[in-house]
């Protein structure tokens, strides 16, 4: 097996912390602008961290492509300009046909108006089955049938950015988006492909998944709390699109661009959360991965999305972190941006690579919390991890060039 | 033409088991007996009324035991039947712990109307909002399945619990496209040398109302409903759409050195791969159809051939009149005079179009047909395209021994897939 370093030559990343690193970074260390952007009464009660406006036509310039997609694929593709853009690829033809793409995505969007109509109207009926037909047959727009596909993600990178070496997307929640960078990483180091575009997206303003992700229990309702603080009932939906290329050094030096971070390596698993023990899968990973001590130049981004933060998968991984991380800057990222499921890791990927390439950790985000207890600090390394909600665990270690 | 990526690991990697469901019938052997007589799985649509609708035809699997019908329930009995008839297959036993990740190609899933009906049922009405009547009881038992069944990662997770396999299981999705690239995958794995086996999958069950009308507004579905068989003509003149249909396949692939240190039957070899994304159009490829011809062609190049050495192209063959017309003109560009000599034949003419399964329906087809020595034939070829000059294999099946065949997937936001198959 050829063993090849992952670059990351580039990263677009649109989030609650705004869109450019020097916003992330302001927006990190200020509780003030990452909760105004915390919304309790849209979704009420269910509470969802929005993206700021930004302008959408200065990546995805043809109100057509703009039309084709919902909130979900407009961040994704306005983030994979970015990556693309920083990454000096953009517009560049040749090049842009040996990319290989993978994507993670979740379910594609619906026509929530008509869902609402279909909703509303159906009780009491008994012809129910035909009448959800007729409304159907009368109110599904074809462009939005599109929308609904999520292979169609990767499409409109495709056509808007003219990506086109290879396309695969990648379903399943928090696993998916581990998955894909995984998969990418691996044909990456190996040689199966010289150039890679991954990413993510996900819109919080999806009252069908809202309601589904409640129906399992994960919701947190009515009111913001801490992260780390939360009931089992802890999960608050996050606005994210994430992209990273990433890129051997011989294609980099080749290209002349600057390698900004490296990832070391990224292992991800499925335990089974029922009978398993998850922290010794997310043990056995970062003894695969050669970490070593955990010390306080290795900034630790947690992925953990506010469910089971009682007595599940946010407790676990908070007590494990607790226990091995105990001298490193720990953050739990779901605190300011939400958790963005599919495109979760990704995100925090990606602000890992903001952080290395400033050489610091920033301040806690849930200052009064035990496992975020210590403070801000020179860097060297980082460690991402990401257990999904309910399923799926990943961790990934990135380094300086 | 660009450079192509090339594997540096290029290789054949073995099938050692195969499973497989389409409408006509459950397991390779009935499969395979259908495809080769002829028979078509199309039929009236009896799930849910088709009244006004003006697609009333489809190729439903109507014979697993499954109720109620749902996407995620039809497509996982399917997944379990046909990764049992592969394991059983395949001589490893029950399960892939030697050393094997799933890759499944399954269709995105969300609440279908019969089950947000169940889940409005469910809960406690109440409130104000779009979706509002839904926000109440949570984290029950009750409702908990509401979540579980409805996230796209479940069928996945499921099977490889079930199944022992390793690793992250991965659920993928290349719309029509999508069964292949789970064999792509699988063949990636195991030339990085990460394990010897891999499980891959494909699977969809997602016939339901909504769907129908939404590949109907596509105007992409065939409305010629009676008789129903007749429907779907590939490569005719007087072809007028696809036909939606239902099936799954499961391959297992095997490290070579794998398979033969532990005396396994070897059915076949994934000699070559190669994929190229569209960037014309969400449901057309470019006119030019460069990406239809990069992906055939750099999988005869993945393979180490020359396109010469390919007698038997499984057509993705849609039946509509823009996929058909594309595929004929990528074949010929990289063919050139070969194409003459080429027997190209689409499986959908019998049962339909299997869509996020078809990749691995029609991968497992090919390789019986590269085993058999038999090809299938593209029935209800009455009026030939002239436009199209390809020996189709019309109407029957056709004994015919070929070393190396491609089998090509499309899929709408312009993904695209070649396979190379090979016999022994």
């Amino acid at each position: 097996m050829i063993d090849r370093d992952v670059c990351v030559t580039g990263y677009g990343l649109l989030s609650p912390l705004g869109e450019q690193p020097d916003a992330w970074w302001a927006a990190l260390k200020d509780r003030e602008i990452w909760r105004s952007r915390v919304d309790k009464d849209r979704y009420a009660p269910f509470i969802i961290h929005t993206i700021p406006d930004y302008d959408l036509s200065s990546q995805i310039p043809r109100p057509g492509d703009q039309r084709a997609m919902g909130p979900m694929m407009q961040y994704g593709v306005y983030a994979a300009g970015l990556a693309l853009e920083m990454a000096g690829l953009k517009g560049d033809a040749a090049l842009l046909q040996q990319v290989h793409m993978i994507v993670a995505s979740g379910g594609g969007e619906r026509d929530v108006d008509l869902d609402r109509a279909i909703v509303e109207g159906v009780t009491g009926r008994n012809d129910q089955d035909k009448w959800i037909t007729a409304q159907m047959a009368d109110g599904l727009r074809p462009t939005l049938f599109l929308a609904q596909l999520p292979n169609l993600f990767a499409g409109n990178i495709s056509i808007v950015h003219k990506v086109s070496g290879s396309s695969r997307t990648f379903m399943g929640e928090e696993a998916a988006g581990a998955d894909a960078l995984r998969i990418a990483c691996r044909r990456l180091a190996s040689g199966q492909g010289d150039i890679f575009l991954v990413g993510a997206a996900f819109a919080p303003e999806r009252p069908e998944l809202q309601i589904s992700y409640n129906a399992g229990g994960y919701m947190l309702r009515d009111e913001f709390a801490d992260l780390w603080s939360r009931p089992d009932a802890g999960m608050c939906f996050g606005g994210a699109g994430a992209f990273l290329v990433l890129e051997s050094r011989e294609s980099a030096a080749t290209r002349r661009v600057p390698v900004r971070v490296v990832i070391r390596g990224i292992e991800s698993d499925r335990t089974d959360r029922a009978t398993g023990d998850v922290a010794a899968t997310a043990q056995r990973q970062i003894e695969k991965l050669g970490i070593g001590e955990i010390d306080r130049d290795t900034i630790v981004l947690s992925s953990a999305s506010g469910a089971g933060a009682a007595t599940g998968a946010t407790a676990a991984e908070r007590a494990w972190l607790e226990s091995v991380a105990a001298n490193a800057p720990v953050r739990g990222m779901a605190q300011v941006l939400g958790h963005p499921v599919e495109a979760a890791i990704l995100q925090n990927v990606i602000l890992a690579c903001a952080c290395l390439e400033r050489g610091e950790a920033f301040e806690p985000l849930c200052p009064d919390s035990v496992v975020e207890q210590n403070g801000a600090g020179s860097v060297n390394r980082a460690l991402v991890t990401c257990w999904g909600h309910g399923k799926g665990e990943a961790v990934a270690l990135l380094e300086k060039p | 033409m660009t450079e192509q990526t090339v594997d540096p690991f290029a290789r054949a990697v073995a099938i050692t088991g195969v499973g497989m469901i389409t409408s006509l019938g459950r397991g390779v052997d009935a499969n395979w007996r259908g495809l080769t007589a002829g028979a078509s799985g199309i039929h009236w649509i009896e799930r849910f009324s088709t009244d006004g609708l003006r697609t009333r035809i489809a190729g439903c699997v109507d014979f697993m035991s499954v109720d109620p019908i749902t996407i995620p329930s039809l497509s996982y009995a399917m997944a379990d039947a046909v990764i049992a008839e592969a394991m059983d297959g395949s001589g490893l036993g029950a399960e892939c712990s030697i050393g094997g990740d799933l890759f499944l190609a399954a269709p995105p899933i969300e609440h279908d109307w019969v089950s947000r009906l169940r889940l409005l049922e469910a809960v406690d009405p109440g409130g104000e909002g779009p979706y509002a009547r839904d926000v109440g009881e949570s984290g029950t038992e009750k409702t908990r399945v509401w979540h579980s069944d409805f996230m796209n990662g479940t069928l996945a997770d499921k099977l490889a619990q079930k199944y022992r396999c390793t690793g992250s299981p991965i659920t993928l999705t290349t719309a029509c496209a999508s069964g292949a690239s789970a064999i792509q995958l699988g063949v990636e794995s195991i030339r990085r040398g990460e394990r010897p086996t891999a499980l891959c999958v494909g699977t969809d069950g997602s016939i339901n109302s909504e769907a129908l009308i939404r590949f109907a507004l596509l105007s992409a579905l065939s409305t010629r409903n009676d008789p129903p068989e007749e429907a779907a003509k590939p490569f005719s003149k007087n072809r007028d759409g696809f036909v939606m249909a239902e099936g799954a396949a499961a391959l297992v692939l095997e490290d070579p050195l794998h398979a033969r240190a532990r005396g396994a039957t070897v059915l076949g070899y994934i000699v070559g791969c190669g994929e190229a994304a569209d960037t014309f159009h969400r449901t057309r490829s470019n006119p030019d159809g460069h990406a239809i011809i990069r992906s055939i062609s750099s999988a005869i190049a993945d393979a180490g051939l020359q396109p010469e050495d390919v007698g038997y192209i499984n057509a993705h063959g849609t039946s509509t009149p823009e996929n058909d017309k594309m595929e004929y003109l990528g074949i010929a560009e990289v063919f050139g005079d070969h194409t003459k000599r080429l027997a190209v034949s689409s499986n959908k003419s019998m049962i339909g179009h299997t869509l996020t399964a078809a990749g691995a329906v029609e991968a497992v087809a090919t390789i019986k047909s590269v085993e058999e020595g038999v090809l299938p034939p593209t029935i209800n070829y009455r009026e030939p395209d002239p436009d199209i000059e390809l020996d189709v294999v019309p109407n029957e099946a056709r004994a015919q021994q070929v070393e190396f065949a491609v089998s090509n997937s499309f899929g709408f936001g312009g993904q695209n897939v070649s396979l190379v198959i090979g016999g022994m």
